[in-house]
């Protein structure tokens, strides 16, 4: 059996991380790999396309119902979906109490402890929108996830997202052994999309891995709480996440170490691209009845 | 050269000397807390209320230990809840040694110790609901409890729980039961002085702003007077309070030792508020002030000039008939510190004390072991500001060693450059310097002792120093390799 891989999805807030991530996982585990998803995020979404769900018990609220995590077992909190790919959600506090990101570093810990990685070829961890804080960076400490990926669009505020990620990645990546692994992008039909993300791929020291094209297929599955793969495995949107699982597969070993830029460099990307006018200071801050 | 400009030479030699030990950058901070006091400055030009070097082992507390530790703790009918994980609150346990009345338990808590020994669980999930759980409980458990204050430990601040929301609730709930939030997590400020003023600023809004004075029944007389900032430790408040008696004055609180709510409530009564320890409560004293007219005045119960001063400074502020008893007072107390001063002075005239310590201490005990024939000849303040340094210029000698913060090192290396004849500072320091062979007493918590204020305190005080000075012990100990000498 090969080594343990372990990744992680990142990206901004809405940018369809859970979506990708388990639309890929599932064409790696139709290739026979065995996967364990940790969800991380705490609307606990991140394995409802794989199980079927609208949500399953998570390891925090399971753990508070019980007392501590040291009351619960591997069983209570994992559940087996689509190609027997397994499923963890960590949970955590309802929007605007407590502290979401310790709720990542205890279920990550009690996973680890109780041997929930045992026999899995992968471990996906998927993080929520963006790296507030350092629970929600957990995963991509030492001996977590050694390859990102992150999920972004042409939107400016995907890819300036994308950039906050790279420097959490370049954070841990000098501490730590965490490499960035590639960008996914996930069509918004922006201008000159393909072309924007392979230029801040390069910037990033990194690559586009994958374009994955906008199809309303992906709506029809999550519809029906299924990934396209299993909804409609002869279509043409399976076809491309299987081929982005292939390239994920084969891209072991190929990270990078990121090289963040700054806002200025981000914009100066945006007007070389004719999206963003040069130095037009005059649109900054007005309304567009004023301008 | 004098004696005196002599000795400021060698004391500013000795802190240029201690600074080399630091690496140049910290030096440079450091030497700016330092300083050997010159006559006629207005302040010690020193820095202070800085936030100390990483590495230098400072001798400082935190917010909360300033909130519960010192302003709201010794408050004996309410109940403090340290709110957060387990340490804050065990480590903190049986408080400051601020002596109380009542029976621990039920109808006082000053003691006893509450938390809300936070979990995973609550850090995760907040600790609003447990929050909640436990004042019902106390309301079952501790049903002749006056109030409940919540103070922060560092966790509360950091996940945001809205302590005010369950605090506002609770009250409601139980009738207009006084309950208090305290925002003083721990990493707040630069020392446990921000929790002092955070503490001040609860009462003001928590306990004055929301007393209904028709409810309140209070019946005033012109000769009433709340002591301000007497921690009651070993018993200060008491030997302070008999002496404001006799005088004729009526004490109507105690802020806080053996302190209640019912005492807070009535102060906006009184017609003077005497203030002992300055740092931690003159922000409460100034809103009295503004709010409700009432003046207030400084003063120091440390050794019989003092005492004598304070005083006659306290019956400035009433009649002639309040005037006269003081003097009788003075009077009475004549023979007494007399018989102290008779018996303790030849065993302890000429020696060298070396302060550190927080509060008012550092200045103020300086005229006790003065009437005792000693001399401070260093002193500093944990957590003081710049106008406790400047309160500080009339009580110590040209010459005298003034350190601000003082770091581990620096304190050790003072003290054995000047080798005095006593030391006085926290249990942290005690053992360190008992083992270089100095006698030391702890004088945050009157190591055991106490009471130290007022004519009382002082013979208690005189007897101490004398123990901790001519212990026959010292005598005893022998350096095993200097076998000859």
């Amino acid at each position: 059996m090969a080594a343990l891989r372990q990744i992680a999805f990142y990206g901004k807030g809405g940018i369809g991380k859970s979506t990708t991530s388990q639309n890929t996982l599932a064409a790696l585990a139709e290739m026979g790999q065995k996967i364990l998803i940790v969800g991380c995020d705490p609307k606990a979404d991140s394995t409802r396309l794989i199980l079927h769900a609208k949500a399953q018990d998570t390891v925090l609220s399971l753990a508070a119902e019980a007392g501590s995590v040291e009351d619960l077992e591997l069983e209570d909190v994992m559940k087996v979906g689509y190609r027997d790919i397994r499923c963890v959600e960590s949970g955590g506090p309802e929007p605007g109490v407590g502290c979401a990101g310790r709720g990542v570093i205890t279920s990550i810990n009690f996973l680890e402890e109780n041997g929930a990685y045992d026999g899995a070829d992968y471990v996906s961890y998927d993080v929520l929108g963006d790296v507030v804080c350092g629970g929600f960076a957990m995963p991509i400490r030492e001996n977590k996830a050694q390859e990102i990926y992150i999920v972004m669009s042409g939107e400016m505020m995907a890819m300036y997202a994308a950039n906050n990620i790279s420097k959490g990645v370049l954070k841990y990546a000098n501490s730590g052994g965490v490499r960035l692994g590639g960008l996914v992008c996930n069509e918004r039909q922006t201008d000159k999309e393909l072309e924007l993300a392979e230029a801040l791929a390069g910037m990033l020291g990194t690559k586009l891995i994958h374009f994955v094209p906008r199809d309303n297929i992906v709506q029809h599955a999550e519809l029906r709480r299924m990934t396209v793969l299993e909804y409609a495995p002869e279509s043409k949107q399976a076809e491309e996440y299987r081929q982005l699982a292939q390239k994920i597969h084969a891209n072991a070993g190929n990270g990078t170490i990121p090289t963040p830029i700054t806002m200025d460099q981000l914009e100066d990307l945006l007007m070389d691209f004719g999206i963003m006018k040069k130095e037009d200071e005059s649109v900054i801050g007005k309304a567009a009845a004023v301008a | 050269m004098s004696v005196t400009a002599e000795s400021r030479v060698n004391a500013a030699e000795l802190i240029e000397e201690v600074l080399k030990a630091y690496p140049e950058k910290s030096a440079k901070r450091r030497a700016k807390h330092l300083t050997v006091q010159e006559e006629g400055k207005s302040d010690c030009d020193v820095k202070s209320n800085i936030k100390s070097l990483p590495g230098v082992m400072t001798i400082r507390g935190c917010a909360y230990a300033g909130s519960k530790g010192v302003v709201w703790g010794p408050i004996k009918d309410m109940i403090h809840i340290s709110h957060g994980p387990v340490g804050c609150g065990q480590y903190s346990w049986a408080s400051r040694r601020n002596y109380y009345i009542g029976t621990t338990g039920i109808d006082s808590y000053g003691t006893m110790q509450f938390t809300s020994d936070f979990q995973e669980k609550d850090i995760v999930f907040g600790g609003d609901k447990k929050l909640e759980k436990i004042i019902d409980e106390i309301d079952v458990l501790f049903p002749l409890n006056k109030g409940i204050s919540i103070q922060s430990e560092c966790p509360i601040g950091l996940i945001g729980d809205d302590i005010e929301a369950v605090a506002k609730k609770k009250a409601k709930q139980y009738e207009g039961k006084t309950i208090v939030p305290v925002r003083c997590e721990g990493f707040r400020g630069v020392s446990q002085s921000l929790g002092h003023h955070i503490a001040n600023d609860t009462i003001r809004d928590f306990v004055f702003d929301k007393t209904d004075p028709t409810k309140n029944a209070f019946v005033g007389t012109p000769y009433d007077v709340a002591i301000i900032g007497d921690y009651n430790i070993g018993g200060d408040a008491w030997s302070s309070r008999i002496l404001l008696e006799e005088m004729g004055l009526r004490v109507i609180a105690q802020w806080s030792g053996d302190g209640s709510i019912a005492e807070l409530e009535n102060t906006p009564k009184a017609k003077l508020n005497i203030l002992h320890c300055y740092r931690s409560m003159n922000y409460i004293s100034r809103h009295m002030e503004e709010k409700y007219g009432i003046p207030w005045v400084e003063y120091n119960f440390f050794g019989p000039s003092k005492i004598e001063e304070s005083l006659r400074k306290i019956a400035s502020f009433f009649d002639d008939s309040i005037k006269e008893k003081t003097e009788q007072v003075i009077l009475k107390y004549q023979a007494l510190t007399n018989a102290v001063i008779a018996k303790y002075k030849p065993r302890l005239q000429g020696k060298k004390v070396m302060l550190f310590v927080g509060g008012l201490r550092p200045r103020h005990v300086i005229g006790a072991y003065e009437d005792l024939g000693m001399e401070v000849v260093g002193t500093g303040y944990e957590f003081g500001h710049n106008d406790d340094y400047q309160r500080t210029t009339h009580y110590v000698k040209d010459g005298t060693l003034i350190y601000d913060d003082v770091t581990g090192y620096e304190f050790e290396k003072f003290v054995e450059a000047i080798q005095p004849d006593l030391v006085g500072s926290g249990v942290k320091e005690k053992y360190v310097f008992q083992k270089m062979g100095v006698p030391f007493r702890q004088m945050h918590s009157w190591d055991y002792s106490g009471p130290y204020h007022g004519y009382d305190g002082f013979a208690i005080f005189a007897r101490d120093m004398d123990m901790a000075i001519n212990n026959p012990v010292w005598a005893l100990t022998k350096t095993p390799w200097k076998k000859a000498a």
